[in-house]
Formats: C-alpha cells, structure tokens, sequence
C-alpha cells in the first residue's frame, strides 16, 4: 500500500499545477470578456476566402 | 453637394445599404447600392477603397445613421492637450500608446470585424481588440505614426465615435476587486475537494483498509490544506466581523467567522491531541458553499453606470473665443468671464449670458421636456441646456460646478459618501440574536456537562458552534437576492446591488417626476383645429416637416400618418422657429405664432406647444401638441396609489394639471414648479418624516431626489444613453410593470424568510445532537452540505417559479435592448 504515499504526492502536484494554471489564465485576462472570442473566431474564415487581404494580426 | 450623387426621385421603398433606414427623404446611389444621406455614402466609400467591404457581409445594414452626425473638423483639437492624453491613456512608452475607449454603438459582429480592422484604415494604429459586452475597444497605436486625436477622428468618421466625458478625466477607475473573490473561490475549491479525499476513509471503517499511518498522514495532509482556506479563502469574513464588531454591532459574518475559529482549532486540538479526525473537510467545504453564494450575489450590469454624476454629461472639450479666434480648450481650463461658441447640438456647460441675439436652449438633460425654449440677449442660459439652431456666444458667470444645476452635486446629500447601510438588510437583522442564542445554547450546554464531566462539556461547547454555524442561513439570502436580480433583469429593470431589492422592498412613499418619467414624447397628443385640411395640403405639410428635426415637427409628422409627401422647392427653416417653402404657386409655413405674425384673435387659447399653419398668407389653422403619458400608466398610477402615498413633482407649470388628475386619479398628491433643489427637500422632507420613500425620475434635475429617496430608479428609453446617479436604472417600455416589481421585491423577502426558516430548522436538529456533544465528523460533513443545497435549490425554484406565476419570466421580455 505505500504506492499510495505517491500517489498522493502526484495527484496533489497535478491538482496544485491546474490551480495555478487557473491562476495564470485569471491573471492573462482569458475570462474578462467571454463574449467577442466566440464571435472573431469566425471572421478568419472569411478572411481566407479573400485573396486581397492581409491577414490578421496577430495578438499577443 | 458637389461631386455627389444627385438626387433621385424614389421609385420604390427601399433601405440604406449602411444603416437599413429607410431613404424617404433622400436617396443616394452609389455601385448600385442605396444611401439614405452623405454621411453613411461617406463611410462606404471610404471602407470601400480600404478593402474592408466585408464589413456589409457579415451582418446586413450594420452601420449607424449618419445623418445627425455633425462633424466638424476641429472638435477633437482637446486631445492634443498634454494634459487630457495622459489622463486618458492606459499606457505609454517611447514608442506606443494604448488606450481604451466606451464606444456605444458597438452592437453587432460587424463592429467587432471593423473596430478589429482600424490597422488598415490607420497604418498607425498596431492593433485593436473589442470587448462586445462591456461596448470597449483597447486601441494600441505608434506614436511616430499616429496621434490619440487622429484615432478617435477616425472613429468618429466611421461612425464609431468614443464616448469621452469629464467624468474619465477625474482618476483612474480602481481595479476591479471582483477577481479576488474568484482567486478565493478557486482555493477553496481545490482545498475542499482534497480534503474530502483524504476524509472520505474515515467516514467508513478504515482501519481495516489503510494503516494507522495514512489516518495520521491524512490529518496532517488537510491541517496543511485548510491553511490557506483559513488564512486566504476566509480573510473576508474574518474581516468584515471584525469591523462590525468594532463599531458595536452584530452582521451576519460574526457567527461565520466565530464558526470557522471554532471549527479549525477545534479540529486542531483533535488532530494534535487526541489523535482523531477533526472537522477540517467541513471547514473547506462551508468555505466553498459560502464563496459561491458571495460570487453568486454580485451579478453586475457591466454596460451600465450607476453612478454618473453630471460631468458624465457635459461635454469635455469647450470653444473659447480668444480676439476672435476659436480655440478649444478642456472644460476644466474654462474661467469665469471667458467668451464660449457653442454650436448647434452642443450643450453649454456652465452657467452664462447669451450675447447672440438669440437662441434656442433645449433643457432636456435639465427638466426631460425637449421643447426648445427661445432666450434672448442677455439672459442667463443655465448649464446643461443644448443649443438648437445656428452657432451662439455666451459670458461665462460660473464655474461648471458651481452652476443652477450642478450646484445640485454640492449639497449635503452628495458628500457623504456612498455608505452601503447593509445593517438595514434582514439576514442582519437576524444575526445579532442568532449569534446570542448560540452562545447562549454553547455555554449553557458547557455548563450542565460540567457538573459531570468536563471533556464533554467543551465537546458540547464547540459542536453546538460548529454545527449552527450559519451557512445555509447566510446562503439563503445571497441566493435569493441574486436570482431576484437576474429577473428583474431580464425585465428591463437593473439593479446596481441585491440590497436594492430588500430596499425596494420596505418602501411606502412612491415619488414620481413627471416629464420623461410618466410622460413620454412618442405619446404625445396633436390636435388640430382651423380650416378642413385636404388631401393636398397634408401632402404639403407632410413634406415640410420632413425637413425639420425639431421635435414638434416629428409629432405632426407622426400624426399624419401615412400621407405621400409632394416634392417641394424654396424650402427654408429657421431654426426652432418656423419653415417655410413653395409648392406650385402656393406658399406654405409653420411655426411659432411670433414667426408667423399670427395675431392675438387666432392664438389658440389652451397652454401647450402651438405650431400654426399658414397657406399663402392666411391663417389656416393651428396644431396643439400635448404630452402624453407612457402606455400603461394610467393603470399602474391608481393602481399603485391604493396601497401606496403616490406623489407627483414635476418641473412644468401646473397647466397639465387636470389632464394628470384624469389619467392618474385624485389619490396622487401632485406638486409642480419644483427646482431640482425644490425636489431634493420633498424628498428628504418625507424621510424626515419616516417615510421610505422610492423616487422614479429620468432627468439630471431628479439627480438629487433621486439620491436622497431611499431608492432611486432612473427611467430611461435607451439603456446604454443618458441616467442619472441611481440605484437602479428602468426601461422606459418597462415601467408600467412597476407594480409587479416591487411586489416581487417583496415575494423575494418572504422566500428569504421561508428559507431562514428552513435552515433554523436544520440548526435546531444540529443542536439536538450537538449538546448531547454526539456531533460526529460524518455527521458534520453530512449535515452541512446537505442544509446548504437544500436552502440554495428552495430559493432558486421558489423565486423562479414565483416570477413565472406573476410573468416576469415571460420569453419575450428578455429582449435586451
């Protein structure tokens, strides 16, 4: 049974790391607008459809 | 209009190809498209050269009229001022700049696509990101390449003009504190949900599957987890009880936080001294129950303010005459004794002399009545009034702040500051006698044990304040509230907290303004009296409105309906007094009766907005234009005035007076001729009183009763426009279903009742066991959660279902606006 001491060890350093994954893309601004995403999202595709643009910017 | 399109008659009704209105008045063609003015022709030509054309693919007619937006070339030039840029800019370095913009008209997945694309129109703006919920744009551009003034131009030419106010020229807005409360959320859930790993073994027979040093290692594992939950998650809590305490009184967070101590060092003295479990998983748990309710409760309304005060109103930049020569300065330079050019459509921003001949001063911001009312030389034109009609030159007399209206701002009411009086709310109310009950039942329970035997007693002692910590209690609220708000939401009603509701709950006292509020300008009545009018001369009269914009024009154009308009030539309006134009051989005017030369024998007799008709030089007749009010209100008045004090204040002379009592019945106590500061006092006359009094207003001149009632609600027809300081913000549409809300208000404060009861039912079981000190880790752990769900689904079905019987959760009234 002492497989169990790292495992909790394991499971414990994974969830720690998801939490401050969470953290990390609290801090980065990814939920402060859960809106507009979804709707540029599509427009790239209709940019490519078009020869004479320049593609989109890319945002940090 | 030279080099433009000419003009066409119609053939067919058809609609602009940028903003989809209809091009009744004008039709401009343009690659076989059609535009209803220059300014919307204006802005395709000029994406059309870009390449940026897609912005018609994605979604049909996305554009803003463009017809009433004035432009002129140098009203930007305050944005070269050193001063403004940097108060308005994020960020700056060498080389670039970001800055951040409210822009209204966002509203469609085409803004999004052009905002996005602004780089191609300004090779100097580097990027730019919309945020379509909040109607923002981050705007980051070069420096070298571009200037702050030359992106909000561009903007505005595209018909995207920023929304800039003084009011973002005072600090920068504080960070946003809410995120906090999610980093809590976030610990307490990863904490709560491994200490209910290492528990979950305890709760059956462990010792048969783990050895005795996993039970140890378990222990040891969430001491470690509830550190942060206690130290971090519940800093808040331990807080708030804090102050509360120090200021000699009981809220709510004192029994949580008295609990939360009591759980963890009681847990601590079982794991370090006896060796046992402890309550650590019950600690993490209530932690995350009660975060959640908290996150719950504080549901905002991102796209609307609550509290703009009247800078948000005025305009930020101001023409100052210097020998002759324009020059636009920030409001915030402007002086006494300086000479100032305001232009038609702008707001004159401090009290001042005209020393135009004339003018013509809409008060609509002032008193919502959007009349015109004419000024000659010399007289004082009060800050907050808009300009209609040819450029004008003022004296300047006060300072901004200092002026008729915004003197409003420096009373009493205004400087304390906004004070959350929460100890009002019932859930508080409660606490104080919950938590001296608890402490009562504890130590008695201490007592009686210790005649035999002393461990059990602080057992007994500390279960009791363990197990009635009141975490289902003080869910119930938050909960309830914040579903209330969502409701209400949906409806067109915004609320800028939950405690609003509890608010709006206890009034008695219902203070209506009348112009804008109860009255509304689509609703206005037109008379006609004089000589039978033809088929021919609606047709003229039709046509010659058509050409104004003035809003008595708008009302005889809707009260003619459907007449096809004749092609006119010769027309000629003076602005907000009168037109006049040929028609064959015919000359036809409207107009004021001082325009016109009508004489005393023909003026109509009523009070009330005239416009007179003449046909080749002969008295024809006379329209009477009255305000009407909104659909709905003349039930909602009486009706709400059977269980209510219904007053009515209104800016007007009393003129309208038997009209009112009529639509709004004789129990509504009516006052007229009321200043702003007229109103202010009625109101804090009547909480004086003891009164709790609900203001429903639309005006800046309501600013101050509206922050003296003990609710406030602004009305307005456009959310995201104009509304004054309040707690809560109506749709216009929406408030003849006042009486449903505040009924509604008072369903939700019967649901926290019910639910209250609920959870001290759960109490009471808790300290059945708990002074028999019985109260087991598993118990606790059940028992805990399982009062907390049940409470949070009692309140969400009884609120949601209550809201569906009286139809507030009808579909179609979630129509955002």
């Amino acid at each position: 049974m002492e497989v169990i001491f790292i495992l909790i060890g394991v499971s414990l350093l994974m969830a720690g790391g998801f939490l401050w994954l969470f953290f990390k893309a609290m801090k980065s601004g990814q939920f402060d607008d859960q809106h507009t995403p979804a709707i540029r999202i599509l427009f790239d595709q209709k940019t490519k459809n078009k020869a004479n643009k320049k593609p989109p910017k890319k945002e940090k | 209009m030279e080099g433009m399109p000419s003009k066409i008659e119609k053939t067919k009704i058809t609609g602009c190809y940028h903003c989809g209105e209809s091009c009744d008045d004008e039709l401009l063609m343009r690659d076989e498209r059609n535009f209803c003015c220059t300014g919307c022709l204006t802005v395709y030509e000029m994406l059309n050269e870009n390449n940026l054309c897609d912005y018609y693919d994605i979604e049909a007619t996305p554009g803003t009229n463009q017809k009433k937006n004035l432009l002129r070339e140098n009203r930007f030039d305050y944005l070269d001022d050193e001063e403004v840029i940097s108060k308005l800019i994020d960020f700056k370095d060498e080389e670039q700049a970001h800055v951040t913009f409210f822009i209204p008209m966002i509203h469609c997945a085409s803004c999004i696509w052009l905002l996005e694309n602004l780089y191609v129109l300004n090779p100097g703006v580097l990027s730019s990101r919309v945020d379509f919920i909040k109607k923002k744009v981050q705007i980051k551009f070069q420096l070298k390449e571009t200037s702050l003034k030359s992106v909000v131009s561009l903007l505005a030419h595209i018909g995207y003009e920023p929304r800039i106010d003084l009011s973002h020229l005072g600090e920068k807005k504080r960070p946003q504190n809410d995120k906090r409360l999610i980093y809590q959320l976030a610990v307490a859930g990863f904490c709560f949900g491994n200490m209910m790993f290492f528990s979950l073994p305890e709760y059956f027979s462990e010792e048969e599957l783990l050895g005795n040093g996993f039970n140890s290692l378990f222990n040891y594992l969430n001491i470690l987890l509830a550190l942060p939950v206690v130290f971090y998650a519940a800093t808040d809590y331990f807080r708030s009880a804090w102050i509360a305490l120090k200021n000699r009184s009981v809220n709510m967070d004192v029994p949580i936080a008295l609990g939360i101590i009591s759980l963890f060092s009681y847990s601590l003295f079982e794991i370090f001294v006896s060796g046992q479990e402890g309550y650590l998983d019950t600690l993490g748990g209530l932690l995350f129950f009660l975060l959640i309710g908290k996150y719950y409760q504080q549901k905002t309304f991102d796209t609307l303010s609550f509290d703009r005060d009247y800078k948000a109103y005025f305009p930020i930049a101001i023409t100052k005459m210097v020998k002759d020569l324009e020059q636009v300065i920030p409001l915030t330079k402007l002086n006494v004794g300086d000479i100032i050019k305001v232009r038609n459509e702008e707001l004159v921003p401090a009290d001042s002399l005209l020393l135009a001949t004339e003018a013509s001063i809409d008060y609509s911001f002032v008193t919502g009545e959007e009349i015109p009312v004419p000024v000659k030389k010399g007289e004082l034109v009060y800050a907050g009034g808009r300009q209609k009609g040819a450029a004008i030159t003022l004296a300047v007399q006060k300072s901004p702040s200092q002026g008729y209206l915004t003197d409003l701002w420096n009373h009493e009411t205004f400087a304390k500051a906004d004070q959350e009086d929460s100890l009002a709310s019932l859930s508080n109310k409660i606490s104080g006698k919950f938590t001296f009950t608890v402490l009562l039942i504890a130590f008695g329970a201490l007592i009686y044990w210790s005649f035999s035997d002393i461990s059990i007693g602080v057992k007994a002692f500390t279960s009791v304040l363990i197990i009635t910590c009141p975490c289902a209690l003080s869910m119930s609220t938050p909960f309830t509230l914040g579903n209330v708000m969502r409701i209400f939401g949906k409806g067109g009603f915004y609320l800028k907290n939950t405690q609003v509701i509890e608010k709006l709950a206890g009034v008695d006292t219902l203070v209506f303004d009348k112009t804008g509020t109860l009255t509304a300008p689509s609703k206005a009545t037109v008379t006609y009296q004089g000589e039978n009018l033809t088929d021919e001369s609606k047709r003229m009269i039709k046509a010659l409105v058509n050409y104004s914009v003035h809003p008595l024009s708008n009302r005889i154009n809707q009260w003619l309906g459907d007449v096809k308009p004749v092609v006119l030539s010769k027309v000629e309006e003076i602005p907000g007094k009168g037109l006049t134009a040929s028609y064959q051989s015919k000359t036809i005017s409207i107009g004021s009766a001082l325009f016109l030369g009508i004489g005393d024998e023909n003026k109509a007799k009523h009070n009330g907005n005239e416009v007179y008709l003449v046909i080749d030089g002969m008295h024809w007749g006379v329209f009477s234009i009255a305000s009407g009010v909104r659909e709905g209100i003349e039930n909602m008045v009486p009706d709400l005035a059977n269980s209510y004090e219904v007053h009515l204040l209104s800016g007007d002379h009393n003129h309208e007076e038997a009209y009112l009592k009529e639509a709004l019945g004789n129990k509504v106590a009516m006052h007229f001729q009321q200043s702003p500061k007229n109103k202010l006092n009625h109101i804090r006359n009547m909480e004086a009183q003891g009164k709790h009094v609900l203001m429903v207003g639309d005006g800046l001149n309501d600013a101050g009763a509206l922050k003296a009632g003990e609710v406030g609600i602004a009305v307005t027809d456009n959310i995201s426009h104009f509304s004054p300081a309040s707690d809560a913000i109506l749709d216009g549409e929406k408030l003849k279903l006042l009486p449903q809300y505040l009924g509604f208000a008072k369903t939700g404060r019967r649901i926290i009742k019910a639910s209250f009861g609920l959870s001290f039912t759960y109490n009471a079981l808790g300290v059945f066991f708990a002074v028999q000190g019985l109260v087991s880790p598993v118990l606790s752990a059940v028992l805990m959660p399982a009062s907390s769900i049940s409470v949070v689904l009692f309140t969400t079905i009884a609120t949601n279902y209550r809201a569906y019987r009286i139809g507030l959760n009808d579909k179609h009234l979630m129509k955002w606006k």
